[in-house]
């Protein structure tokens, strides 16, 4: 019978470690006390020694993958034992867990071939590879179904990046995912840090706390959002009423459509591109605040998205929220309105990588055209996660979420 | 239970025998039924024997053309007898082969015909046997005659393949129908061996299925040996007599009468799928009469899978082969590699032959492709020119934008096996790019595919 080895605790606060290397290879004969592996923790890299004598029968995690505390890594055991494929599967496949919202999200479907962990090196057919280069895909958010994870034509066209298809908005610097159209099939992809992106994520959480924050602040002309809210809400009747942050939360979710870079969420080791947009909102409960989420906010229609909206907040005051209502969200929005707050900077929900924080709706004096004229004024700002989006990645969906609310029609494009 | 297996594939010929191996190297318990010979008609009365006898073709010609190698044999007499039953030894062999590679993997052969049944049943005779995990339909296609216009098989002046296989001699004049892979390869064979032989085609091209410079290139090197090729024939009326058939041609607006000693019926094939329980398992066929399967290849009977001719097009052996152990590894519960029917080779092992893999140019125009051609002909292969197989060229099709291999087309001397590394390419997405970038030996007539890759890129070396 195999011995199983764990990850274990290398130092008192570690939660999870990186396999940096094994220093054992299968089939190499091992002692109590040999080194087997390095492991990096939260602290430094430390060394995973054998508990058993026999045989490196089976290794689990790949150099570079990280696992958590408790998992298992790989077997001991006679020499030429095998393990049952049972035994070795669950610990190895499953992925690093860091919130309970995944067990809410839908369930992936099940990918012939992982996306491959190694970043710096992409699998792609050479023609696949021609194909992105001309069209400014970055293979690393395409997943690969040829052998091994190999990126290949159809997926490329399956993601919709051939060259025709690329979204029309085009982001500012080369390192921003492209602007892969956000309903592709699958729920989400992951896609492995990069040397860059996993630079930038050390060197801003040592700065700045456990999530680098940085705020953008924009202000909308709601001037049109107004007129159209009181043309919806004549239409309505006594049917419902639309209120500004339906608008906003439906507006934020179609231009999280256009910018997936936003619409994300840090994983330690990947950034995970959602596909579909799962808007979370936060509500202000007796003690304290709760972010009941509207699913597929982008695919549901203003009276729904009120409906739903009002529903989930009832229910969140009541404290009758079950899980799969607060968990799960791809990106979130604070209303402060309600308290005539005109600006504040929200504290982001992780994982996820932006908020948007909405102050309230005010009449004021604004230059239009050379006069002086009042306009209703509203002021958003959006906390972003620095190891996520960068500041032209928020711009940029700013812009959009702006643009859409001082036009509300664009919204119907 | 003796009679339960996890896999039962009815019909042991290409598609079965590589289905039955690859579930038993997966631990599959597997039991192949099989009413005739192991192997199927590609080995017992199609690929393998033909092959054989287009050697003996090949030999013929070669022989005649000696005297310019400097090699004298006097006059070249040849036998069909012998070549017949040479072509059956090796048929034999390869039969024998395949039922050592059933013993080896374990697979248990039953002899017999089998009959489908409900609950994963086979019958065969009065035993049933039981699959677990999936009964595989195997039973493959037979030639078909066309009755319709008098040409029904009598196996003595309107023969099939599978009669031509077994004549002791060749007959004086014979009429081929059909100009596809089989018409094409008795008609160079029956040629060679002394028979006048009239090959008619129905569709306007000769191998309609090629691009249409393959074909072309087929036409003249057929004519220049003496063979008559009608193509966009129409045959009205067939006279069958007890040692003669006059057929009744229409042809290019003319009409002309085709006489000749024996008809080789080589118009198509029929799938095998009556009397096997199809229907009393609920499988249904599609409008074209093919077993209906899914992607998976899985009928429309859960648990009943179809593979090879009876699947559908294309039929051949290779297409079955992979069907084959695709299942196999489905029902082992792996995950194969999908099957891409859009890069299955066709070869036609006439002389010269004719090899090729994915899109025609006629294809790329009718699909509005922004494509490129790039063409090396074997006159400008110094390889080709010393052993005197300067016929055919080879035709790369690229995607114009980013070098994708749409379409290559070999004729030529050992064109079947040149063809593979443009197969390798396009299962892999290598660009004509890649195939310049590797290194071809020289002098061989595979530089020509190299060639023709960079002519398509405007820069062929030797041309």
């Amino acid at each position: 019978m195999a011995t199983t080895v764990h990850m274990e605790a290398l130092s008192p606060t570690m939660e999870e470690g990186r396999l940096v290397k094994w220093t054992k290879q299968e089939g190499d004969p091992v002692k109590t006390g040999e080194t087997l592996a390095e492991v990096e923790t939260d602290k430094a890299v430390m060394e995973l020694v054998a508990r058993a004598d026999g045989s490196l029968v089976k290794i689990l995690v790949p150099e570079g993958k990280t696992v958590p505390v408790g998992a298992a890594v790989a077997y001991i055991g006679a020499p030429g034992e095998k393990v049952s494929d049972a035994s070795t599967a669950a610990p190895a496949a499953r992925p690093v867990v860091s919130s309970p919202s995944v067990t809410s999200a839908p369930a992936p479907p099940a990918s012939p071939v992982p996306t491959p962990a190694d970043a710096t090196r992409v699998k792609a057919s050479p023609l696949a590879k021609r194909m992105a280069r001309e069209a400014g895909v970055d293979l690393r958010l395409v997943t690969g179904s040829g052998p091994g994870g190999r990126v290949t034509k159809r997926d490329l066209e399956a993601a919709g990046t051939q060259p025709a298809a690329v979204s029309s908005t085009p982001l500012p610097t080369p390192h921003i995912p492209p602007a892969v159209a956000v309903r592709s099939g699958a729920p989400y992809e992951d896609v492995p840090l990069t040397q860059i992106r996993k630079t930038i994520a050390r060197r801003l959480v040592t700065s700045l706390g456990p999530i680098p924050h940085f705020f953008l602040t924009t202000e909308v002309d709601m001037e049109r959002a107004a007129e159209a809210r009181a043309a919806l809400n004549k239409e309505l009747g006594d049917q419902g009423k639309v209120s500004f942050n339906d608008i906003i939360v439906k507006a934020t979710a179609l231009a999280l459509t256009r910018h997936r870079a936003c619409n994300a969420w840090f994983q330690e080791d990947h950034i995970r591109y959602w596909n579909e947009v799962h808007l979370g909102m936060a509500v202000a409960v007796e003690d304290g605040l709760i972010t009941p989420v509207v699913r597929n906010a982008d695919q549901k229609s203003l009276s729904q998205i009120s409906v739903e909206a009002r529903a989930l907040a009832d229910k969140a005051r009541r404290r009758q929220l079950k899980p799969d209502e607060y968990t799960g969200a791809t990106f979130s929005v604070s209303n402060l309105g309600m308290f005539d707050i005109d600006q504040f900077t929200a504290v982001i929900n992780p994982p996820e990588a932006g908020i948007l924080a909405v102050g309230t709706v005010v009449e004021k004096p604004v230059v239009l055209e050379g006069q002086v004229v009042p306009r209703k004024r509203l002021r958003l700002t959006m906390s972003c996660d620095h190891r996520v989006i960068d500041g032209a990645t928020g711009a940029a969906f700013l812009k959009t979420l702006k643009q859409m609310l001082e036009n509300p029609l664009a919204m119907l494009l | 239970m003796a009679n339960s297996f996890d896999v039962i594939i009815l019909g042991g010929g290409p598609a079965g025998y590589v289905a039955a191996i690859r579930a038993a190297q997966l631990g599959l318990a597997t039991a192949v039924v099989e009413r005739e010979k192991l192997g199927g008609v590609c080995v017992n009365i199609g690929c393998i024997p033909t092959k054989a006898l287009l050697h003996s073709a090949y030999i013929a010609r070669l022989l005649k053309d000696a005297k310019e190698f400097g090699v004298e044999v006097g006059s070249v007499k040849t036998d069909y007898g012998v070549a017949m039953k040479r072509s059956r030894q090796v048929s034999d062999q390869n039969s024998r082969g395949v039922e050592f590679l059933m013993k080896k993997n374990k697979v248990t052969v039953i002899k017999g015909v089998g009959l489908l049944q409900p609950g994963k049943k086979v019958k065969v005779g009065s035993d049933v046997y039981e699959a677990t995990k999936g009964v595989i339909i195997a039973t493959g296609s037979r030639v078909k005659g066309i009755p319709q216009i008098g040409l029904e098989i009598n196996k003595t002046t309107v023969i099939s393949s599978d009669e031509a296989l077994f004549l002791e001699k060749t007959p004086a004049s014979l009429a081929v129908i059909g100009a596809g892979a089989v018409g094409m390869e008795f008609a160079d064979i029956f040629n060679a061996f002394g028979a006048k032989v009239t090959l008619l085609e129905a569709l306007p091209r000769i191998l309609p299925i090629e691009d249409a410079e393959a074909s072309d290139t087929l036409a003249k090197s057929y004519k220049k040996r003496g063979i008559e090729v009608i193509a966009g024939a129409k045959v009205t009326k067939a006279n069958v007599g007890k040692d003669k058939v006059v057929l009744d041609v229409e042809a290019g607006g003319a009409k002309q009468t085709v006489e000749a000693a024996v008809v080789l019926m080589a118009a198509g094939r029929a799938v095998n799928t009556e009397n096997i329980g199809l229907k009393e398992c609920g499988i249904q066929l599609t409008d074209r009469g093919f077993i209906k399967v899914d992607q998976r290849l899985q009928t429309t009977t859960p648990g009943y899978y179809a593979i090879g001719d009876v699947a559908g097009p294309p039929m051949l052996a290779h297409k079955g082969f992979r069907e084959g152990a695709v299942v196999a590894e489905r029902l082992a519960g792996h995950t194969p590699h999908p099957i891409r029917y859009d890069n299955v080779p066709s070869v036609t092992y006439c002389h010269p032959e004719v090899a090729s893999i994915g899109l025609t140019e006629e294809q790329c125009k009718e699909r509005k492709l922004d494509y490129v051609a790039g063409k090396f002909p074997f006159s400008a292969n110094g390889r080709a020119r010393g052993t005197g197989e300067t016929e055919g060229l080879v035709k790369i099709l690229r995607d114009k934008k980013y070098g994708e291999i749409l379409g290559a087309h070999i004729v030529g001397a050992h064109a079947s096996e040149m063809i593979h590394e443009l197969a390798v390419a396009r299962e892999n997405e290598y660009t004509v790019e890649e195939i310049d970038l590797a290194i071809h030996a020289h002098p061989t007539m595979s530089e020509a595919v190299a060639e023709a890759a960079l002519d398509s890129l405007g820069r062929a070396i030797h041309m």
